[in-house]
Order: C-alpha cells, then structure tokens, then sequence
C-alpha cells in the first residue's frame, strides 16, 4: 500500500548542506538575531517564514555573506557550507557568493542583453574556456530557469524589456550559470502576479533536484507550497524548524500556530 | 478548461494520488461486498473470514486518503474544482469505508448462519442483490473518474431496485418466522444482512450525489422515488 508516494513532500537527500550554529546578528546594537541554529539540507526547498522584522531576511544574507557589506553588521556563530566555514578569513565571498547564489524580491536584470545577463557570472568567474562552452551555459541556464522558449530568438534583447515574470526568470537563470549549489531567494515573488508566481514556484519545485533552495517568503501560502522544510522565525528567534507538512497541520510551538493562523504577526 | 494541468504540476500529482487511493479503496469494497456475499451462498467459512480480515485495509486506506487530503487543503489552499475534488475524497472515502463495514458485518453473520439448516432460496436472493449494489458502486465509480453525471444520475435511479429487493426480502422472512418458529434466528440474521445492502445502497447514492456535486457544483435536488416500503407497509412510525 505503500506504493503511492501521495503528497509530494518527500526529502529526498538527507545530506547536509549548511550548518549554522549560535548565530547571531547584530546591526549597531540591535540584537536582531538570537542564538540560531539550523541545518539546511541538501536538494531541498527550505521556507523562513516570520513576521516583518522577525530577522529572517538577515539569516538568510548570512548564508551568503550579504551582510558583509552593512558597516554596522557584526555576525557571530558558525556557519558551514559543506563542513567549510565560510566566514573563515581566507574564503573569498566573491567566490562564497558563486556558490550560493541569490534571487532578490525585485527583478534586477543587468542593463544588458539577455545573454549578458545570464552569462556575466560564468565571465567573471571564468567558466566558460571559449564563446561555444558560454552559449551552452546560457541556454541551459535560461532551460533551467524555464525561460529559453520565450527568449531564445531575441537573446541580444535588453534584459530590462522583459515583463516582470520573466526578468525574476531571468535572474534565477543569471543565480544558476555559475553552476551554485545552494539558492537563496529573498521574496522572489512579490513582485509578480499569480500566474508568474506559479511559474516560479513551479520552477523552484524543479530546481530542487539540483540545489538546495533557501526561500524566504511573506506568504505562508507560498512557504506551504513549495517547500519541503519550513522554519519560523519570531523576534530574532528560530521558534520552530520542521517539516513544512507538520508546520502547516501540527506545529509543536502554540507561537508557530498563532502565526500561521493569523493571529499574531 | 478542467483538463489543463496546473502551472505547478505537482499539484496535479497530489490530486491525483489521493484519487488513485480512492480508486483502490473502492476496488476492495467491491471485492469486500461480492465476497461476502459469495462466502454466504457458499458456505464458505474461510471466504468469510478473509471477508473480515479485508476490512481492514479498507480502514487503513480510509486514515490516508483522510491525512492526505487534509495536507493538501493546508499546503495547497485548492478553491473552485480543485476544492471540490479534495471535499469529494473526504465523502467518498467515508462512504466506501461505511460500505465496507457492511461487507465486514454480513461475513461476521455469514458465519454464524452458515451452521444453521440452510433457507431453501434466501442466500441467492441475498447475494442477487449484493451483486447489483457491488455493479452500482462500479459504475459510481466509473462515473467519478469519467466525471460523468450521466451515469451518476442513473447510478442513483437505480438504488431503487435495490430498496424494492429489500422489501421483498423483509415479507420474505416474515413469512418463514411466521411458519416455523426455528427460523427466527437464521431470518434475523439474514434479515440484518439484507439490511446492510440496503444501507450500502445507500451509500452508493451518496457517492453518486458527490460525483454530481464534484463536476456541476450543486448536489441534484430533484426527489427520488423511494422502494422501501417497510416503514409504511408494516405500521413503524416515521
């Protein structure tokens, strides 16, 4: 009887992808986040979902070394990509960020062509050895990001002339031709309509299989759909990591449920 | 327009997984019921116990489709058909489940009246008409897939014949207990379980209500001619 696989949830690997441990965050001397800890496993969609405020966009620019770039942000804790700690002083965060790659709540398309777009990061990383390994990159990272059949006949077009749906596309293919191996996006779909979020989250759904996805979302619905991991954050806090089936009809913690249910927020 | 696959297909592949164990379930109903009443013509004791014991899976499927369905209204928030396909399931595997008791029972009496000196005719009735509730549950079925209201429609006429064979069956009875006191027990028992088709009838009407309800969105208003006429022939009240 066990022949169904029913609701499509499964974790498929149980490989650890990244470890963080006692993180915390501050901006100035806001505590923004307390004492973290999560594993993030491998070809999984992990969801952070959380109130405005709850520190959950900020755990996820550490996964990536964002916050780097904040004058007034300190990180503490231990954060490892694949046994790597990546705050260690001699990883690049250039390099770090190839490998953990990152979609933004807002289309942000290079103001370039399409194929420039998708194909900066493999030139500045120097992926591709010749002008043929490059055009094989951009198409299977623009197939990847499901956008090829829309774009492949116009790839010299502007980037930017795209509509909001397909530049976010545009991004994620941009996120996948430095071949990554985590995906962090911030809000990927509040900026677009339903059916370029479907779109999206279909693809997320696809992307799966090869990366680990760290989504943060505003909407609960969205978290439910698409991942398999969810994780609440509240006031700087980690209040409850799960499997998204049991976020969604069982969480553990009365807090979890006052949100998901919209009670508090 | 119901033919389009979601953007997301493994949405599709959710809805489609709960209705494939729905569709299984419903194949051991109909074997449950078939084989019930085959182990009663037949004196078949060890038929009617594999009867019993069947049941079970019948339960376990139930708690499943159940769970997966509840998981799919709290990740998938579905609306329009997709919220009617999940409703459906929730009905659907609640009734087959019911049927299933039913099979269970009249195996449990089966049993029982398989020691007691065989009523010329009775067992054959009974299993005559197990068989046209087994072939109704088939076609509901079928119409569920096909999302037919056609067939659901004629599904649901036909639960009168069945309620006609158990009023037959209840003069029936009536009249061996009258003739022969010792007939008592065996006609109670064999009455319960022409009770039991009756009920599953019943069900099956139900299940045919929701496949209407599931492609037009509205359950069929129109009064059904009722068959059993034991309530009024035989001075109970309502």
């Amino acid at each position: 009887m066990n022949d169904m696989r029913v609701v499509d949830r499964a974790v498929d690997a149980q490989d650890l992808k990244i470890d963080a441990k006692n993180v915390d965050v501050f901006y100035g001397t806001t505590h923004a986040i307390k004492g973290v800890n999560v594993e993030i496993q491998d070809k999984t969609v992990t969801a952070f979902i959380g109130p405005s405020g709850c520190g959950k966009s900020t755990f996820l620019r550490c996964l990536n070394r964002m916050n780097d770039t904040i004058d007034i942000c300190r990180v503490t804790g231990d954060i490892r990509l694949e046994g790597e700690d990546i705050y260690h002083a001699k990883v690049d965060p250039v390099q770090l960020r190839a490998k953990v790659g990152m979609v933004f709540q807002k289309p942000n398309p290079f103001p370039k062509s399409i194929y420039d777009n998708v194909a900066y990061g493999p030139r500045i990383h120097g992926l591709a050895g010749n002008k043929a390994d490059l055009d094989e990159i951009v198409e299977k990272s623009l197939k990847r990001a499901a956008l090829w059949n829309e774009v492949k006949d116009r790839l010299d077009a502007p980037g930017t002339g795209l509509s909001g749906g397909q530049q976010q596309r545009l991004c994620i293919a941009r996120a996948v031709a430095t071949g990554p191996e985590v995906l962090l996006m911030d809000e990927p779909c509040s900026a677009l309509d339903p059916i370029a979020t479907a779109q999206v989250e279909e693809l997320i759904d696809e992307l799966r299989s090869r990366f680990s996805v760290v989504i943060v979302t505003h909407s609960m619905q969205q978290a439910a759909r698409v991942s398999q991991k969810t994780a609440f954050f509240h006031l700087g806090e980690l209040v409850e990591y799960d499997d998204t089936t049991q976020i969604f009809t069982n969480p553990k913690d009365p807090r979890t449920e006052s949100y998901i249910t919209g009670r508090i927020g | 327009m119901e033919n389009q696959e979601h953007i997301v297909t493994s949405f599709d592949r959710d809805l489609e997984a709960i209705q494939a164990m729905i569709m299984k379930m419903g194949g051991l109903v109909e074997e449950g019921i078939a084989n019930a009443a085959l182990a009663l013509e037949k004196r078949d004791a060890d038929l009617a116990k594999a009867v019993r014991a069947g049941d079970k899976a019948i339960d376990e499927l139930e708690e499943r489709v159940n769970q997966e369905a509840a998981l799919i209204l709290a990740l998938r928030q579905p609306t329009a058909g997709d919220l009617r396909t999940v409703l459906t399931v929730f009905r659907l595997s609640a009734s087959l489940e019911r049927i299933g008791d039913y099979a269970k029972n009249i195996a449990k009496r089966s049993s029982v009246v398989m020691q007691m000196q065989p009523i010329n005719g009775t067992a054959s009735a009974l299993r005559r008409m197990a068989r046209q509730v087994e072939l109704m549950l088939k076609d509901a079925l079928d119409a569920y897939i096909q999302r037919d209201t056609d067939l659901a429609m004629d599904v649901r006429e036909r639960d009168l014949e069945v309620d006609q064979m158990y009023t037959a069956l209840f003069r029936e009875y009536l009249t061996f207990m009258m003739e022969d006191p010792r007939n008592i027990t065996p006609c109670m028992h064999l009455h319960f379980m022409a009770k039991n088709i009756e009920r599953m009838g019943d069900h099956v009407t139900t299940i045919a209500e929701q496949v209407i309800y599931l492609v037009d969105g509205e359950y069929p208003d129109d009064e059904r001619e009722k068959g059993d006429r034991t309530p009024h022939d035989f001075g109970a009240e309502g």
